[in-house]
């Protein structure tokens, strides 16, 4: 790195890759793969989405990892971010979900509700 | 058979068939020629989908997109994007829009609501492997304006003007530290990161590590620059394999950004950054031990002074802070010491993480403005206890801290408040206790603790403390005496003032501040030879209620040592000499007929 410039031009760059910019048609899938996920079986959750879009044959739609985002109680908690940046919270996540959520809510656009944090905290 | 790569599935029922679904399948035919896909694409009639209120249906598979309602003049647009250029046509797709406003967006929940996150600002936010993720949301941006833009003396003037104080237990001015370091004349100086995290329960640092790698060791180098070092140490615990996988990535990906390394932005600025791994003694985690530990020794505190600014690794002058202390480095360099110091109290300006546990609804990690009362920690952000039961006290700052009792609840979370209840900030374990735990059972479990990972160094915390825990089992093994309490009181007083490292300086301190709170407590367990909350098992028995016993024998069939007797008729007994009080029949009896005699 011999310039800030550079470094704009990476910022620039993957801001416009991972969606946060207009007109990008990507959908992200974002599964958090800390301890308390991995711990609460993040890893076969994020398997199954590599899977069933593979199956599906779906290519616009990234699934990457992040780190804790503090409610460990409701791991594995991944997140589904539409390319506008709006996204939607899923907790306590499973491979079966998983896969409901690709068909539903990756595909056909249709909210998996009663798996989202809000159904959660409504639930207490 | 021939092979198709997808498939068309469209509904041909009564329904869909009224709404111009064949007329549709005519479409599909005459697009999927026209483009030369009717050799890969089958089209399929199907039956009734149920769904016939969004009629007609279509849906392609092998993604499984249903569309509804519709059109003959949409089937044009589906073959041309979806089956010829992969893309699904949202606008046609089931979906849920009226129902999507209900979808709680994550930072309106509860939990969420009264944080503010500045050292946890990207965990969970980015991909913590990724280097561009974290330069895409302002990454190593700090550094270039440090590097670029201020001389070493302005960054530390920025610090020490934020108010940051160092966030790994002591609360020490991490500005003025910067400054002792920076003015030790050597040729040679070292930066050290503290992520030992020895706490038990705590995982603060561990989440930021997992979550945000890059931000620590972009405020490790920019400390370089501040005091005039060119090596750094990240001195991590070997039980946080996830932590170190990702520091090994990110370090990797700076050194080939050259964010690390010789000259970094072309300045003549160079640093660079290795991890050392610990084997996750408690005691390591104090700084001359940890830099004992770094030199490849035996982990051992030594006397203070020299401090670490002075005479630390390799004796050269060195500077270290806690993981989240450099966590917040970055942020206040962007966004100004002005921004930081605004957020907070007088006295502890910006956030804290802590990682709660215990008896809590929402256990996790959280951060908040300093300030914030424990009651809106736990009630608001912990969605509080469990079980309708009450608030007992809450524990912070581990092995070396104590607890604040339910009376003190309203006390705002800042260093100096929590000092004055007896607890310190610690590095942010923060455990919630309830009625039914044991205060004197709460202080044994820390001094066993500390009995278990004193270095064995100074005779005060190695003996001391190994007394102390020899009072606690005795108290809560229904034999104290009259006399123990001022014991414990005497011997937590010496070691206090003798021991030689923070570790046996701290030992005490639970066992005091739960006397401070809960001295009636320990009189119970002392004169009447009893356990208020239902703990210490010495002083238990469980009974079963004549009255209310079915006799259905399920409590005698689910014992482990087979000590309850008893038959169709006659009410179930216990035999108390044989009963090691596991609890397993009063859980399982559907008549609430077993109790605790505490
Ligand atoms: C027994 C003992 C254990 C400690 N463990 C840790 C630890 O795990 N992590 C940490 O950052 N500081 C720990 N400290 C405090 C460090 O000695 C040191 O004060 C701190 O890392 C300085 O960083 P800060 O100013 O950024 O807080 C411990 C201190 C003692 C006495």
């Amino acid at each position: 790195m011999k310039s800030i410039a550079e470094l704009e031009e990476i910022r620039k760059r993957t801001l416009e890759q991972i969606g946060l910019r207009e007109n990008n048609e990507k959908m992200r899938i974002v599964v958090g793969m800390a301890t308390c996920g991995i711990a609460a079986g993040a890893r076969p959750v994020m398997n199954t989405f590599l899977e069933e879009l593979k199956k599906r044959n779906i290519n616009n739609v990234s699934v990457t990892m992040t780190g804790c985002i503090g409610i460990c109680r409701l791991e594995p908690i991944v997140e589904v971010i539409e390319p506008d940046g709006s996204k939607v919270t899923y907790v306590k996540m499973n491979p079966e979900k998983a896969a409901r959520v690709v068909a539903e809510h990756i595909v056909n656009g249709r909210v998996c509700i009663d798996y989202t944090i809000g159904a959660e905290e409504k639930n207490k | 058979m021939e092979i198709y790569r997808a498939h068309v599935l469209v509904c041909t029922g009564t329904g869909c068939t009224s709404s111009q679904s064949p007329k549709i399948i005519e479409e599909f035919e005459k697009y999927l020629k026209a483009n030369k896909l009717d050799n890969e694409v089958k089209i399929v009639k199907t039956g009734c989908f149920g769904l016939c209120a969004e009629g007609p249906i279509v849906v392609i598979y092998p993604e499984g997109a249903m569309y509804t309602m519709v059109k003959p003049e949409d089937v044009k647009e589906i073959v041309e994007e979806h089956l010829l250029k992969g893309r699904l046509v949202k606008r046609l797709l089931a979906g849920n829009k009226e129902l999507k406003d209900s979808v709680k967006p994550i930072e309106q929940v509860e939990f969420f609501k009264k944080q503010k996150r500045v050292a946890l600002r990207l965990c969970g936010v980015i991909n913590p492997e990724s280097i561009d993720e974290y330069i895409a949301f302002d990454g190593y941006k700090a550094l270039a304006k440090v590097l670029t833009e201020m001389k070493p003396e302005e960054v530390i003037d920025e610090i020490k003007r934020s108010g940051l104080r160092g966030r790994g237990g002591g609360g020490f001015p991490t500005g003025i530290k910067w400054e002792f370091a920076a003015r030790s004349q050597d040729t040679e100086k070292y930066v050290c990161c503290n992520a030992d995290e020895g706490d038990p329960g705590a995982f603060m640092d561990r989440s930021i590590l997992e979550g945000d790698p890059h931000s620590v060791l972009e405020a490790m180098t920019i400390a370089g620059y501040a005091i005039g070092a060119s090596q750094g140490y990240v001195y991590v615990r070997a039980e946080y394999p996830i932590a170190v996988k990702r520091l090994n990535i990110a370090i990797q990906q700076a050194k080939e950004y050259g964010l690390l390394g010789k000259n970094i932005f072309g300045t003549d600025f160079s640093f660079d950054i290795e991890l050392r791994l610990g084997a996750g003694a408690f005691v390591c985690g104090e700084e001359t031990a940890l830099m004992t530990s770094i030199e490849g020794h035996r982990g051992e505190p030594r006397p203070r002074p020299p401090f670490p600014a002075v005479k630390g690794l390799f004796g050269k002058p060195t500077l270290l802070n806690n993981v989240e202390t450099y966590a917040n480095i970055p942020t206040i360099i962007r966004n100004g010491a002005e921004w930081f110091a605004s957020i907070g109290t007088e006295k502890s300006k910006g956030t804290k993480v802590f990682a709660m546990g215990g008896k809590i609804n929402n256990t996790g990690l959280l951060e908040i403005p300093m300030g914030t009362t424990l009651r809106e920690v736990i009630y608001d952000i912990g969605g509080g206890i469990p079980n309708g039961k009450k608030f007992k006290a809450a524990q912070t700052g581990g092995p070396s801290g104590g607890c604040i009792p339910a009376s003190k609840i309203d006390t705002p979370i800042e260093y100096d408040t929590l000092v004055e209840l007896g607890s310190m900030m610690g590095s942010g374990g923060l455990i919630i206790m309830d009625e039914d735990n044991c205060m004197v059972d709460i202080a044994k479990f820390f001094l066993e603790f500390t009995v278990d990972e004193s270095c064995g160094k100074c005779p005060p915390c190695r003996i001391g403390t190994k007394r102390m825990l020899e009072i606690l089992e005795r108290i809560t093994g229904g034999k104290g005496e009259e006399g123990d309490v001022e014991k414990l009181e005497i011997l937590a007083k010496n070691i206090k003032a003798s021991a030689l490292c923070g570790l046996g300086q701290t030992a005490p301190n639970p066992v005091l501040s739960t006397l401070r709170y809960f001295r009636d407590e320990y009189e119970a367990h002392v004169r009447d030879k009893k356990c208020p909350a239902g703990v210490c098992k010495s002083m238990l028995n469980y009974i079963v209620d004549e009255q209310r016993c079915k006799c259905c024998g399920i409590c005698a069939r689910n014992c482990p040592v087979n000590c309850i007797s008893g038959q169709k008729g006659v009410p179930y007994k216990i035999d108390q000499e044989k009963c090691i009080k596991c609890g397993t029949c009063l859980e399982k009896c559907p008549f609430k007929a077993i109790f605790k005699n505490a």
